[in-house]
């Protein structure tokens, strides 16, 4: 089979899986309403399945700051920050997010992806371990492989299993890299952070915590899991990403470990890659603004995830062990994942379909985000379908 | 470690692999695990997992990318478990 042949068998593979459901992948969005309504096809639908949790797409104020930095910047950088240089925008963000995680360094980088790939590949390396959880997100997979350190998987948030994993280790463990999540993408439970950091502690380990789903969910001011668990200063490295909460697209490393900044010299996702545009550092650091001012947002947030997570749990779903923005319906078969989200389309309702491998344990899901913008009677109105919609796909 | 030990880490693993697999073929050393077994990403990451807890061993996941059969999985479980 040559190359090309065998990314045709891939193909049909995954058409086997769903032959009705090829066009439940990367659905062409034909016009953006709001931040939460838009056209797919010639529906007007509710979006539930996006990660724009405070409902800041369309802030007047990140709108302003954008449309400002392209008249005054210009649309692209053209280059990466290393042979090109640094704007004031990229340096006043990332004074920003070590101000918001009151660390002495923070790094930008121009995606979420890239803030794992570049900081884990440039915090270890061949001879060192990683030591991740098995439901960890592909970014920290792939800047995991990237490193070319030993990977080494614990079961999903069990800290005893990681712990177990850590004992193995031996003197190996000076070399270690813990890594976990604030919120997981595809369940949205948390991590038990609380253990990782007792047991990061008592082996001597470094923990790197992806906030990516966290930020501006969880803690008074959106920190994330370290401000919701009063455990910011325990935790060595934070990543995170500008594409959920804060509505562009970015992602961003702080530390209180001086050696951060020399990442900028050895990462190479950071070095070989065009730095954020204008616009997007502008838009950026209005939504922090008034992420960290947001408080009146997540609790708006909260009250939307409590009521769809407390509608579908009762009806009989079976859903993450988490109440949270994102809440994810867990169904035996691909089969029933699919029909429970055409049906969903078919009322006006947009969510994500995730299929095995990506889904945990062979499950398949149907994933909702909820955001802050979400009115209660949007909420209401995707419970009362999810209910409706029980017993035909069970 | 000796043959015998060599020999219990296949018996466990064609063990393991006959419960996790649906497909009928019969396993044997030079079994494919993906193009045989149909052994996806995922279940064979588990499998390490439970690998490493029933012999006791750290086996990276990046090993796994020079093992397509269930014989190449045994010499890295034995290889691991003999230098530990």
């Amino acid at each position: 089979m040559n190359l090309l042949e065998k990314i045709d068998a891939a193909a049909a593979a995954r058409i086997a899986l769903l032959p009705n459901g090829v066009g439940a992948f990367g659905i062409p969005i034909e016009e953006v309403y709001s931040a939460t309504e838009a056209r797919i096809g010639d529906r007007r639908v509710l979006l539930l399945g996006t990660n724009n949790y405070l409902g800041l797409t369309f802030a007047p104020e990140c709108i302003q700051a954008a449309h400002e930095a392209i008249d005054k910047e210009g649309t692209g950088t053209t280059g990466s920050r290393m042979a090109n240089g640094s704007y004031f925008g990229h340096r006043a963000l990332e004074r920003e997010f070590a101000d918001f995680y009151q660390c002495s360094s923070s790094i930008v980088f121009t995606t979420g992806y890239q803030a794992n790939l570049g900081t884990i590949s440039g915090l270890v390396g061949p001879g060192d371990t990683v030591l991740i959880d098995g439901d960890s997100h592909a970014s920290i997979y792939d800047g995991c492989i990237l490193s070319g350190a030993d990977i080494i998987r614990f079961k999903h948030n069990d800290a005893a299993d990681m712990e177990k994993r850590l004992r193995r280790l031996g003197n190996r463990v000076e070399t270690t890299l813990i890594i976990a999540e604030g919120i997981y993408s595809m369940l949205g439970d948390q991590a038990p952070l609380a253990e990782i950091v007792r047991l990061k502690n008592q082996y001597g380990c470094i923990l790197l915590l992806d906030e990516a789903h966290s930020l501006g969910v969880l803690g008074e001011t959106g920190q994330g899991l370290v401000e919701k668990t009063g455990l910011l200063k325990e935790v060595d490295f934070i990543t995170g990403t500008f594409s959920k909460s804060l509505c562009s697209i970015g992602g961003f490393c702080v530390s209180n470990h001086p050696q951060l900044e020399q990442l900028r010299y050895i990462s190479h996702p950071y070095i070989f890659t065009a730095s954020p545009s204008p616009a997007t550092i502008a838009s950026t650091r209005a939504a922090l603004e008034l992420l960290r001012n947001g408080s009146h947002l997540r609790k708006q947030l909260w009250n939307n995830c409590t009521q769809l997570y407390s509608t579908l749990k009762e009806v009989g779903y079976e859903l993450g062990p988490d109440p949270g923005p994102v809440i994810a319906a867990v169904v035996d078969t691909p089969q029933q994942a699919l029909l429970l989200w055409q049906r969903l389309l078919e009322h006006n309702i947009y969510v994500n379909l995730i299929l095995p491998p990506a889904a945990p344990e062979g499950k398949s899901l149907v994933r909702c985000s909820v955001n802050a913008a979400h009115t209660r009677d949007q909420i209401q109105y995707v419970g009362d379908t999810f209910t409706k919609l029980f017993k035909e796909i069970n | 470690m000796t043959e015998s030990n060599y020999d219990e880490i296949m018996q466990v693993l064609c063990d393991r692999l006959s419960s996790l697999t649906n497909s009928n073929v019969q396993i044997t050393p030079e079994t494919n695990l993906i193009s045989q077994l149909s052994i996806d990403s995922i279940k064979l990451l588990n499998l390490i997992m439970e690998i490493e807890d029933t012999f006791d061993v750290s086996i990276p996941i990046n090993a796994l990318t020079d093992v397509q059969t269930v014989r190449e999985l045994v010499d890295l479980v034995y290889k691991i478990k003999s230098a530990s």
